[in-house]
Formats: C-alpha cells, sequence, structure tokens
C-alpha cells in the first residue's frame, strides 16, 4: 500500500490505542456486571460497600431509655404516646450518647410538633380521626402545647 | 466477481444465523461473574404501606431527610406523603406540601377550602422508591452509576454519576430528585446502611402507626411477606411493566 494510506491509518490506529489506554487507567477495576444482567447490575462493586458505610443517626427508644432515661421512658410507655419514638421529637440520637456532655439533642417545644398528629382534618374512616383533635387555631392560640400537657404523659385525666 | 444462485442463498443463510447471534455470546466472564450469575442472593427487600394506618403526621419523611442528609428545607425529599380528598362531585385534589415533612395540619388543600360536607372519602398515601425488578431508571444510565443490587435495592453511584438526568425522566414514580449539594441523582434506597445492619428503614422506624414495614421477600416466614402472599395488595403503576416491590394496603384508584 502506498504511504499517503498507511499515515493516516497509522493515526487511527494510534487514537484507538489511546482510548483503550486511557480506559484502562480511568474505569476501577471492580467495574463490571455483578450479578445476572448488563442492563440491571453493571456498575462499581465497591460502591455497595460505600453505602453501607454510611452512618445510622436514628438509634431508637430502646438506647435512650435502657441507658439514661428511664424515667422518661417509664412514663411515656405508660402514656397514649407510648407509640412515639423519643427521636421523633427530640431528633436523631447520633453522637449523642457518646458525648461527656451530652447537650446534642433537641427540646422541640413548638406547637407545630403536636399539631402534626393533633391538628383536627375532620376525615370521618381515616386513623386521623381516630386521634383527638383540636383546633390549633382555637386551642389556647397563644401558649405552646407542652405548657399544660406533658409530652411524655399526655393523658388527660392526670393533668 | 460472479456470484451464483446457490452462493448467494449460502451466504444469505450464514449471514442470517451470524446476525442473530446475540452479542452477549462473545462475551467472555471470568470465574468469579459466572459464579455471581448463577448464585442466588439470599434476600430480596420489599416494602409494605398501609394506607388505612397512614394519619399524615409526616415522621418518615421528616426521619428520612435527617437520617439521609438530604438538605432539610430544600423542596426534595426521597419518600413523602400524598393527601388525597375526594368531593361528592368526584373530584380529586391532592397536595403534599414539603412532601408533608411538617405533616399535614391545615384543612385547606393548595389553599382550597373544602366543607366537611362536601368529602365523599380523604387518605394519606406514603411513596418511596419502588426498588422495581425492571427499574427503568437503572436501563436509561448511560455510564453504569445507578444498579440494581443482588438483594434488590436500586442505589447511586455518588462518584460515577455525571448528573445528566436521564433516570429523573424515566422513573415513572418520580422518585429520583438532583442532590442539592452533590450535584447528583438521588434517590430513596430502603436506607440501604440501615437494612444491612440489621434494623428497619429510618420512616419504618419513625412511624408510630405501623403504616410502613420493611421485609424480605425471599423469606416465606417474614410477617410482610406473608401480609403479601395471604391478603390483597396492590402496586403502583402496575401498567408500566416496572415490577415496584412497594406494596399498598388500602389504594385507592385514584391514587396515581
Ligand atoms: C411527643 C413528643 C415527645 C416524645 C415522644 C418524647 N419527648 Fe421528651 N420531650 C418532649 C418535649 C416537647 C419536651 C420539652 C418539655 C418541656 O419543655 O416542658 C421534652 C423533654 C424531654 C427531656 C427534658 C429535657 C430538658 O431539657 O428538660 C428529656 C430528658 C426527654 N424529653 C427525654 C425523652 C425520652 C428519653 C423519650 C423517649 C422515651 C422522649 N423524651 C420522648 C417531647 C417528646
Ligand atoms: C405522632 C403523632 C403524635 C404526636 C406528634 C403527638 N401526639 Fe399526642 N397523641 C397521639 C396519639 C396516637 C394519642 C393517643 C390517642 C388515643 O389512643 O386515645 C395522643 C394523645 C394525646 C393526648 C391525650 C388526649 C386524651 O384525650 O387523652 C394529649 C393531650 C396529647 N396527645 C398531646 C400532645 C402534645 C402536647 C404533643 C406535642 C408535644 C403531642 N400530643 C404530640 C399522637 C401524637
Ligand atoms: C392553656 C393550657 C393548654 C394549652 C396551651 C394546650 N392545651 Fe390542650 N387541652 C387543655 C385542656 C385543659 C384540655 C382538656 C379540656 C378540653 O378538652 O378542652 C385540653 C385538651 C386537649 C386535647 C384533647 C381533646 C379531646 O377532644 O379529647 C388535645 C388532643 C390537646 N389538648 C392537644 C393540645 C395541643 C396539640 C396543644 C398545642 C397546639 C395544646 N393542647 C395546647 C389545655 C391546654
Amino acid at each position: 500500500m502506498k504511504n499517503h494510506v498507511l499515515r493516516p491509518l497509522w493515526v487511527a490506529i494510534a487514537f484507538v490505542a489511546l482510548i483503550f489506554l486511557a480506559r484502562y487507567f480511568l474505569v476501577p477495576s471492580d467495574f463490571g456486571v455483578q450479578g445476572e444482567s448488563f442492563t440491571y447490575n453493571y456498575h462499581r462493586k465497591s460502591n455497595v460497600q460505600e453505602w453501607k458505610d454510611f452512618q445510622v443517626k436514628y438509634l431508637g427508644s430502646d438506647v435512650c431509655v435502657v441507658e439514661c432515661h428511664s424515667e422518661n421512658g417509664e412514663s411515656l410507655m405508660a402514656s397514649p404516646h407510648a407509640i412515639i419514638e423519643c427521636e421523633n421529637c427530640h431528633g436523631p440520637g447520633v453522637d449523642h450518647p457518646e458525648t461527656e456532655e451530652p447537650a446534642a439533642m433537641s427540646v422541640d417545644t413548638s406547637r407545630l410538633l403536636c399539631i402534626r398528629c393533633h391538628a383536627d382534618l375532620n376525615y370521618p374512616g381515616t386513623a386521623r380521626a381516630a386521634i383527638p383533635g383540636i383546633n390549633p387555631d382555637e386551642h389556647n392560640v397563644d401558649s405552646e402545647c407542652v405548657e399544660c400537657h406533658n409530652p411524655h404523659n399526655p393523658d388527660l385525666e392526670e393533668m | 466477481m460472479s456470484c451464483s444462485r446457490r452462493t448467494l442463498l449460502k451466504n444469505a443463510v450464514k449471514g442470517c444465523v451470524a446476525a442473530s447471534l446475540p452479542v452477549s455470546a462473545f462475551k467472555f466472564l471470568s470465574p468469579a461473574e459466572a459464579r455471581a450469575a448463577v448464585g442466588d442472593p439470599a434476600v430480596r427487600w420489599g416494602f409494605l404501606v398501609d394506607t388505612t394506618k397512614c394519619v399524615g403526621c409526616g415522621m418518615c419523611v421528616k426521619a428520612c431527610k435527617k437520617e439521609n442528609e438530604v438538605p432539610y428545607d430544600a423542596a426534595v425529599t426521597r419518600t413523602w406523603v400524598e393527601r388525597y380528598v375526594i368531593t361528592r362531585d368526584n373530584k380529586s385534589h391532592v397536595d403534599s406540601p414539603m412532601g408533608a415533612r411538617d405533616g399535614f395540619t391545615d384543612q385547606k388543600i393548595d389553599k382550597l377550602e373544602i366543607a366537611p360536607e362536601d368529602i365523599a372519602k380523604a387518605f394519606f398515601v406514603p411513596k418511596l422508591c419502588n426498588q422495581c425488578e425492571n427499574p427503568a431508571c437503572v436501563q436509561v444510565c448511560p455510564v453504569g452509576a445507578t444498579y440494581k443490587t443482588r438483594d434488590g435495592v436500586v442505589l447511586i453511584d455518588r462518584k460515577w454519576c455525571i448528573g445528566c438526568g436521564y433516570c429523573i425522566m424515566a422513573c415513572p414514580y418520580g422518585v429520583r430528585f438532583f442532590h442539592p449539594k452533590y450535584k447528583v441523582a438521588e434517590k430513596c434506597n430502603f436506607c440501604y446502611h440501615r437494612i444491612t445492619k440489621g434494623m428497619d428503614s429510618a420512616c419504618v422506624h419513625a412511624c408510630p402507626f405501623g403504616a410502613r414495614k420493611i421485609g424480605d421477600l425471599k423469606d416465606e416466614n417474614d410477617p410482610v411477606t406473608q401480609v403479601i402472599m395471604n391478603e390483597r395488595v396492590a402496586v403502583l403503576k402496575d401498567e408500566y411493566g416496572t415490577k415496584p416491590q412497594v406494596f399498598y394496603i388500602g389504594l385507592d384508584h385514584n391514587v396515581r
């Protein structure tokens, strides 16, 4: 073959080789089909572990109650609010139990916390209707709910 | 070049056979890959939502956002709760303010006041990623940054995602969004870091009413599997053929 045909051919070959070389260095070695199908399981394998290592933030009421706050726990567990996790009202407990000065938890005394469940929406037949409801625009508007109701034991009899 | 009718036919047949060979026939699997391909993973995560128990408090949304570090005040969320109010004139009103992060505290729907006597039915529907058996979002990813794990959860590789947004458009359920901080696609992954440690997903853990449950669909004795096998459950948008793995109790035909 003549030179003027070969020269561009070499250029093309070199270009393709360069792409393969770049691919070799850029694509992680664990990239591939990790399962039955190319369509759904083509990925970097170590990413699965990366997700598993993501930090857990909600620890569960057991941690709060068993370790330190048995008093709050007992009163809550005996009340109509027993079904609510501590962390739903106090925020995630991550970092809290381990710290020397555990001030990290939030104490949310806002009305907004309570009316998530207690604002009366008037939807008969729903589970919402089974929760005692109030109209937030009428029920003691100027005060926080917890000034009158104990969030850990909201029983009206014991007010 | 001359070509007899005989050689032409012969070559045509050969060509057809060659063309019909799947590309995968030429793909060589490493022994590890081949083993992984035949081996049966022991777990398949599935989810059960009981809409009849949901009160719309939004504790699940709050917990999800905090657990998964989804920017709290941005209007994006991995899971959300929709409120449906169907009026007597058969109109369906739907809303989900901030994904119900702060629950539903007002009777007004999108600033519309509906008189209680006009309401035919009302209910709440929690939504999250369906971790489909045939995830459309995974099919469209041009770079292999989203995939299905062997236990059935669809994950996103944040290092590999280029943020093109194809998957966000492809999901029929609208569960994907653009992460404002990492600038990649984002969605619910059943709290993969929790379920693989034997814990419940954050939303399941937070729900005081047991409206959300997660379980292993390959374990016949799992309470979630029992319900899905023995009771009447439905999935969202069955007609798309994505085979969702989030099952609903008490799903209404108005739910989209
Ligand atoms: C329904 C929401 C709710 C739940 C559930 C809840 N709390 Fe509280 N908790 C509150 C509120 C609101 C306050 C603030 C009360 C006040 O200021 O009068 C509070 C106060 C406290 C305090 C006192 C903090 C301080 O600075 O005085 C402790 C300790 C506490 N809670 C622990 C717990 C534990 C432990 C649990 C779970 C067993 C729990 N709480 C469950 C709402 C809740
Ligand atoms: C996650 C939903 C939820 C939240 C948040 C919540 N509650 Fe409750 N509350 C309930 C449920 C459920 C009951 C019990 C209903 C029953 O079984 O009678 C209850 C019962 C009560 C009762 C007793 C009513 C009665 O008739 O005995 C009061 C008072 C009360 N809650 C006040 C509060 C206050 C104050 C807050 C905010 C600190 C709050 N609740 C937050 C769900 C909630
Ligand atoms: C000034 C004190 C006070 C404040 C503040 C207050 N309540 Fe009450 N609440 C009461 C009293 C007293 C009752 C019982 C008598 C009644 O039904 O009105 C009551 C009753 C209730 C009941 C039971 C209603 C029923 O029909 O059984 C709920 C639920 C309730 N409150 C929730 C709240 C919530 C949520 C807030 C905050 C948004 C709040 N309360 C703020 C004093 C208060």
